[in-house]
């Protein structure tokens, strides 16, 4: 056996790993792994912003479940990566980023690109490395990736000093990775959810309300089992997108600040709510002590913290929600007579939720300016049975596509909801469409949000990546146009976005398709033209420009006190 | 209410300073905070003193535990805990009556004197954080000209009569 390099070591771990896809960007302080890359089998996406590499492999893992990576330089290269670091944070995505470093003897002494990057990410990763040894980068990649896929997923950082990738040693074979004071807890207490199971077998108007964890664990089927097994309605999060078939009649759709009326009329009205894989997030809730303020809480998800900490639990279960689901499947078998009753018993609820459905259905009127939500629900229509991935930037653009397309899958729905971050939805959908180079992606993006990355058009066409982003330009940043009107008496300052670029002419500059829809009569054709074109393209949509997203709730308040059309 | 929270972590750079940031970024208290490396070298022990209502420090322990360095988190609760903390003080004193009864006070404290001058006199005080407290109430009219006190370091007692 012979020594290698820091470099090669941290190849063949990741080859070792089934690592497949690295989105990075090269600098002076990782020049070794770029020189040793073209020797393995490892495929690299050149980016043209390091933001970008992370949102694209955050955008890869969704779509995948795998371990997204992202290998970038030293100091800007590595200061770029934050946002994308802590939008993966907030939504627990599971990533590996790497980080050029100064040469070890130079750490901490304002070395040229030096940047604190362990210290600066500490709270926005769920751990990270700095590797001071040649002798340690085997065992810390092993032990990041474990970090990283384990438990409640998320991103880990790993700091790689360049004499550390320059050094030579051997290459051990790999241990198995064990961490003193990390063992998550998988398996769901039986007593726990044989109580939950007594509860919502007991419930009178009972509601599932499904988070993000639900798509992270690979638990949609079970879930949707369930539900339909006890005839027991359910609402999703932002996140929860696509965990249960949204053309199902159980299906309440989204709730919160943007929910539907009958899910936030429902969650306020239940006796029983089974939270999965969701974390009470104030965007969800409004003001707390109101939240299904009658109920009895169950709540199943496998980070601790997260259990009664905005709102207390009746019944916490610590686990994986595929496990808990899993049993909860079971036990159903072997109790036939209460799951027959539970799924004939609550007819009066499901009814009163039929009520609520035809009061407040989500709306809109489209006369001659082209409607955001229109443009969205065409999306929707068209797209059906393609099972494309859906990827959207922040502002009014994500609300309407949460609200107007009709998610049947999980892991085909990639979008910022704890960050909200501006700037997400193309790479996101350039990294989904590097793991699935057959399906249809669509990022649903906003005039000023698709400004903040849109330098990523050159990575598409460079790699041929045929995304379709899809501009519902409504000439402000509208979200926060929103909040002006409806609190600000109008004040619009500093949300009129009337220095966009021509976005056709902007898509043409970097050898993309760019078409343009004016009127509501040309959108089902653009968008087809669109669809059917073999590679990159930009659609802008003139929208109208005051629309609002309703029902919406004001910050802070009760989730049934809705702004409605 | 006062909260002790005792924490093994693994004995690496960077440990204290996820701790820290955990209070921190989360709007926790510290009151105090003790580290020393235990008779295993590779892992550390901290006492950390804290106050906040029960879901406050449910929240700590919870988050403390999820830090990937925390090998064990344990609140400990008066009736089973053991506290002490210490102090150590010196003292402007130029002899005479004023000494021998600073003296006569520190003995009262069970204190040690550490260094005795000319001119000034340094002191060792242990003990529970009540007694230091009271201790320094009585002490303070004596010219104090510094004072380095510890936090609480604490340990769980292993049997408790009921
Ligand atoms: C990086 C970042 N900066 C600022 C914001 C605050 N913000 C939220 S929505 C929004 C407007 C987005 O405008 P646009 O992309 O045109 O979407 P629209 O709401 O008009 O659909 C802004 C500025 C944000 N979420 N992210
Ligand atoms: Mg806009």
């Amino acid at each position: 056996m012979k020594e290698i390099s820091g470099a090669q070591i941290l190849l063949e771990v990741l080859q070792e790993q089934g690592v497949e896809v690295i989105f990075g960007y090269p600098g002076g302080a990782v020049i070794n792994f770029y020189d040793h890359l073209p020797d393995y089998t490892c495929r690299h996406f050149l980016v043209r912003h390091e933001q970008a590499a992370v949102h694209a492999a955050d955008g890869y893992a969704r779509a995948t479940g795998k371990i997204g990576v992202a290998l970038v330089t030293s100091g800007p290269g590595a200061t770029n990566t934050v946002t994308g670091l802590a939008t993966a944070s907030m939504d627990s995505i599971p990533m590996v980023v790497f980080t050029g470093q100064v040469p070890t003897p130079l750490i901490g002494n304002d070395a040229f690109q030096e940047a604190d990057i362990v210290g600066i990410t500490r709270p926005c990763t769920k751990h990270n490395f700095l590797v001071k040894r040649v002798e340690d980068l085997e065992r810390i990649v092993n032990e990041a990736f474990h970090i990283a896929g384990s438990g409640r997923p998320g991103p880990v950082l790993v700091d790689l000093p360049k004499d550390v990738i320059a050094g030579k040693c051997l290459k051990k074979v790999a241990e198995k990775t064990s961490l003193k004071g990390y063992s998550p807890n998988y398996a769901g207490h039986p007593g726990q959810i044989q109580r939950a199971i007594e509860v919502i077998f007991q419930a009178k108007r009972p509601v599932f309300y499904v988070g993000g964890g639900v798509i992270l664990a690979d638990a949609a089927e079970n879930l949707t089992a369930l539900a339909r097994a006890l005839q027991i309605p359910v609402t999703t999060t932002l996140m929860g997108l696509g965990a249960f078939p949204e053309d199902d009649s159980l299906s309440l759709g989204m709730l919160g600040m943007h929910g539907t009326y009958r899910a936030n009329m429902a969650v306020t009205e239940s006796d029983v709510l089974v939270a999965f894989g969701a974390r009470f997030d104030d965007r969800v809730t409004g003001r707390v002590d109101t939240f299904a303020a009658d109920a009895k809480i169950i709540h199943v998800d496998i980070d601790p913290t997260s259990i009664s900490k905005n709102v207390d639990v009746d019944i916490p279960i610590v686990g994986d929600v595929a496990d808990v689901l899993g049993k909860m499947v079971e036990l159903l078998k072997t109790s036939e007579p209460g799951t027959k009753a539970c799924a004939g018993g609550h007819n009066e609820w499901l009814a009163e939720i039929a009520r609520w459905r035809e009061l407040h259905k989500l709306s809109y009127q489209q006369y001659e300016i082209i409607k955001p939500q229109f443009v969205v629900e065409k999306i929707s229509e068209l797209t059906r049975g393609d099972n494309p991935i859906v990827s959207t930037e922040v502002g009014q653009n994500q609300m309407w596509a949460a609200q107007f397309f009709t998610f049947t899958q999980p892991r085909s729905w990639l979008t910022s909801g704890g960050l909200g971050t501006m700037g997400y939805g193309l790479p996101a959908a350039m990294g989904a469409q590097v793991a699935f180079p057959e399906r249809l992606v669509i990022d649903i993006a906003g005039d000023g949000s698709i400004q903040m990355n849109s330098q990523e058009l050159a990575t598409v066409v460079q790699y041929n990546l045929p995304v379709k982003v899809i501009i519902l330009n409504n000439g402000y940043l509208g979200m926060v146009r929103q909040w002006q009107e409806l609190f600000f008496d109008k004040h619009y300052s500093f949300t009129t976005m009337n220095h966009a670029p021509d976005f056709v002419k902007l898509a043409e500059a970097y050898g993309a398709l760019g078409l343009r829809a004016t009127k509501p009569q040309e959108v089902e054709s653009i968008l087809k033209q669109a669809f059917a074109h073999p590679g990159p393209v930009v659609v802008d949509i003139v929208v109208a420009p005051e629309e609002n997203v309703y029902p919406m709730v004001p910050a802070g308040e009760a989730i049934s006190n809705m702004l409605l059309v | 209410m006062k909260h002790i929270i005792s924490v093994l972590v693994e004995n690496e750079f960077g440990v204290l300073s996820r701790i820290a940031s955990l209070f921190s970024g989360r709007g926790f208290n510290i009151e105090s905070l003790t580290v020393a490396e235990t008779e295993d070298k590779t892992i550390s022990s901290m006492t950390i003193v804290t106050h906040g209502d029960d879901h406050i420090i449910e929240q700590i322990t919870k988050q403390l535990n999820k830090l990937i360095n925390v090998i064990k988190v344990v609140e400990l609760t008066e009736s089973v805990q053991m506290a002490r903390e210490m102090v150590l003080l010196k003292f402007a004193v130029n002899g005479g009556a004023k000494r021998l009864e600073l003296l006569r006070l520190v003995e009262v404290y069970q204190g040690r004197v550490l260094e005795l001058g000319v001119r000034s006199l340094i002191v060792e005080l242990t003990g529970e954080r009540a007694k230091i407290v009271a201790a320094l109430e009585v002490l303070a009219p004596f010219a104090i000209k510094e004072i380095s006190r510890t936090g609480m370091v604490a340990l769980a007692r292993d049997s408790i009569k009921s």
